[in-house]
C-alpha cells in the first residue's frame, strides 16, 4: 500500500452545498489529512476551500471540522474510511 | 426601449432589487439574493448591465457575487481575495467600483483588490497596505474597512479610497503608490492641537461631482467637506446643517454643485435623524447653503440612521434620490428630493443603495 490518500467520508453542511450547485451533502474523497480533504473538495468545486479555510492558513473561525468526535485542524490526519463532519458553527449564524 | 430603473440594495441579510419604470411611482421588489449573506455593496456595470455584490459571511468568508441576468441567478468567487499567509485574513468585501475595464473591491481589514475578469479572480493592489501610515489605521465602528473607491472617469491610473479609520488616499499610478489626502479634515477624537493629522481621519463617505473629477465631497465622522483639487485641501461645508455627523453623501448625476446628505444627531446620541424627524439635506451651491427635504418622510418618532453607502441618485432627467435606513426602510424621490415615498418597509438593515438605469 503506497498511496497515503484512501477515501474518507465527508459530510458537508447545507449552507455550503447551496453555494456550489451539484455538490452533495455527503461524498467520499481520497485524503490523508484534513488539508488534503480540502484540496480534494476544491478540485471538484473550485472555490470551496476558500469558503472553508482562510489564508492563515486555517479552518475558518466559524467552521468546525469534526473527526472522531473532536474538532480537527488542517494537519489532522485521517484514517481510511474516517467520517469527517464539516459543520457551520452556531457562532457564525 | 422605455427606461427601467433598478435600485440595488445591500443588506445585512442578502441583496434586494427594486425595479420601476421612468415614472418611478410603483415598484416591484425581488430578493433576498446571495444566499442571505451580509452584502455590503451592490453595484452595476452600466456598460454591460452586469451586477456585482460584495460581502462576507461569518462562516464562509469574503466573496463578490455576480449576476448576468439582472439578479435572476448569481455566481460567487473569492479567488485571490486574500492577503499573504500569516496576515489577518480578509473578512469581507465592503465596496465595489467598476470602470476602465476593471472591477475594484475594497475589503476588511482595509485593502484594495482588482479584477480584470469580471470578478472571477482578484489581484491584491498591495501598494496601499505598504503605505507607512498603515500601522496607525484603526477600526471604526464598522471595523477597519475600505468602504469607498472613486475612479477618475478619464484617467484609469487615478483613484481615491476612503478608509475607516485611516482617511482618504489617492493614487496616480494605478495603485502602486498612494498619498494621504486629508488636509483640512478634523479628528475631534484626538487631543486639542492634534486634530488635523496627515492621516487617521474617520471618513464616512466620498463622492465625486458630476463632470468635475477633482471636486470631491466628503461626509466625515467629524464634519462635511468639499475639495476642488482632488482632495489635496478640504473645506468645511457643515455651516447650516443640524450636525457635523452623518454617514452617506450622494451627488447629483449632472449638477456638480448639488449634493445630498443625511446629518444625524451626533456620534454619542444614538446616531438617529435629529429630533426623531427625518430629512435629507440638499445643497445646490456646493455646500454654501442647505435645504432640508422632509416632504413624505416621517416627522415624528423616527429613530433610524442611514449608513455610509446607503444613499444614491439615478441618472434620469428628473434625478431620483434613494436612501435606505438601518431599520430596513427604503425611501425614494423622483424629483431630486422634493417629495419622498417609502418603497420598501421591512427589509433587513440596509447597508448600501445604488442604481442602474436601463434603456434610457
Amino acid at each position: 500500500m503506497t498511496s497515503p490518500s484512501r477515501p474518507v467520508s465527508v459530510h458537508l453542511p447545507a449552507p455550503l452545498v447551496a453555494l456550489f450547485p451539484g455538490s452533495p451533502r455527503q461524498l467520499e474523497v481520497p485524503a490523508a489529512t484534513v488539508a488534503e480533504m480540502m484540496d480534494a473538495l476544491d478540485a471538484r468545486w473550485p472555490g470551496m476551500r476558500d469558503r472553508l479555510c482562510d489564508t492563515t492558513p486555517a479552518i475558518r473561525r466559524h467552521i468546525n471540522v469534526f473527526v472522531d468526535g473532536a474538532r480537527a485542524r488542517l494537519d489532522t490526519r485521517l484514517a481510511p474510511g474516517t467520517a469527517v463532519y464539516v459543520m457551520t458553527a452556531v457562532s457564525g449564524g | 426601449m422605455a427606461a427601467r430603473v433598478l435600485v440595488l440594495v445591500g443588506t445585512r441579510k442578502g441583496a434586494f432589487i427594486l425595479e420601476s419604470d421612468a415614472e418611478r411611482r410603483s415598484w416591484t421588489q425581488r430578493g433576498p439574493f446571495c444566499e442571505t449573506w451580509p452584502i455590503n455593496h451592490v453595484v452595476a456595470d452600466p456598460a454591460t448591465g452586469v451586477l456585482y455584490a460584495g460581502g462576507g459571511n461569518e462562516w464562509f468568508g469574503p466573496a463578490v457575487w455576480r449576476s448576468d441576468d439582472r439578479g435572476a441567478t448569481w455566481t460567487h468567487s473569492g479567488a485571490g481575495l486574500a492577503y499573504p499567509e500569516g496576515e489577518v485574513p480578509v473578512k469581507a468585501v465592503w465596496s465595489l467600483a467598476v470602470g476602465h475595464g476593471a472591477l475594484y473591491a475594497g475589503v476588511e481589514p482595509a485593502g484594495l483588490f482588482r479584477s480584470d475578469d469580471g470578478g472571477r479572480t482578484w489581484t491584491h493592489l498591495s501598494g496601499l497596505r505598504d503605505h507607512p501610515s498603515r500601522a496607525d489605521w484603526q477600526p471604526g465602528g464598522g471595523g477597519l474597512i475600505l468602504h469607498h473607491v472613486l475612479l477618475h472617469p478619464d484617467d484609469p491610473r487615478r483613484m481615491w479610497v476612503g478608509i475607516s479609520t485611516g482617511g482618504v488616499f489617492h493614487t496616480a499610478d494605478g495603485g502602486e503608490t498612494w498619498e494621504p489626502r486629508n488636509r483640512g479634515t478634523r479628528c475631534d477624537f484626538l487631543p486639542e492641537g492634534q486634530r488635523y493629522p496627515e492621516h487617521g481621519q474617520c471618513v464616512h463617505s466620498l463622492a465625486m461631482a458630476a463632470g468635475l473629477p477633482d471636486r470631491l465631497y466628503q461626509q466625515n465622522h467629524c464634519g462635511m467637506y468639499r475639495s476642488d483639487d482632488g482632495g489635496r485641501h478640504w473645506t468645511s461645508i457643515e455651516a447650516g446643517l443640524p450636525s457635523s455627523f452623518g454617514f452617506p453623501a450622494a451627488v447629483h448625476p449632472r449638477d456638480p454643485a448639488t449634493l445630498y446628505l443625511v446629518p444625524l444627531n451626533g456620534d454619542s446620541a444614538g446616531r438617529f435623524v435629529p429630533d426623531g424627524r427625518a430629512a435629507v439635506w440638499r445643497t445646490r451651491d456646493a455646500g454654501e447653503s442647505w435645504t432640508p427635504l422632509r416632504d413624505g418622510l416621517p416627522q415624528e418618532n423616527a429613530y433610524f440612521g442611514v449608513l455610509r453607502q446607503a444613499m444614491a441618485t439615478d441618472g434620469l432627467a428628473s434625478a431620483g434620490v434613494y436612501f435606505g435606513t438601518g431599520t430596513g426602510s427604503l425611501y425614494a424621490s423622483a424629483d431630486e428630493g422634493d417629495h419622498w415615498t417609502g418603497i420598501a418597509r421591512h427589509l433587513p438593515p440596509i447597508l448600501s443603495v445604488e442604481t442602474l438605469v436601463i434603456g434610457d
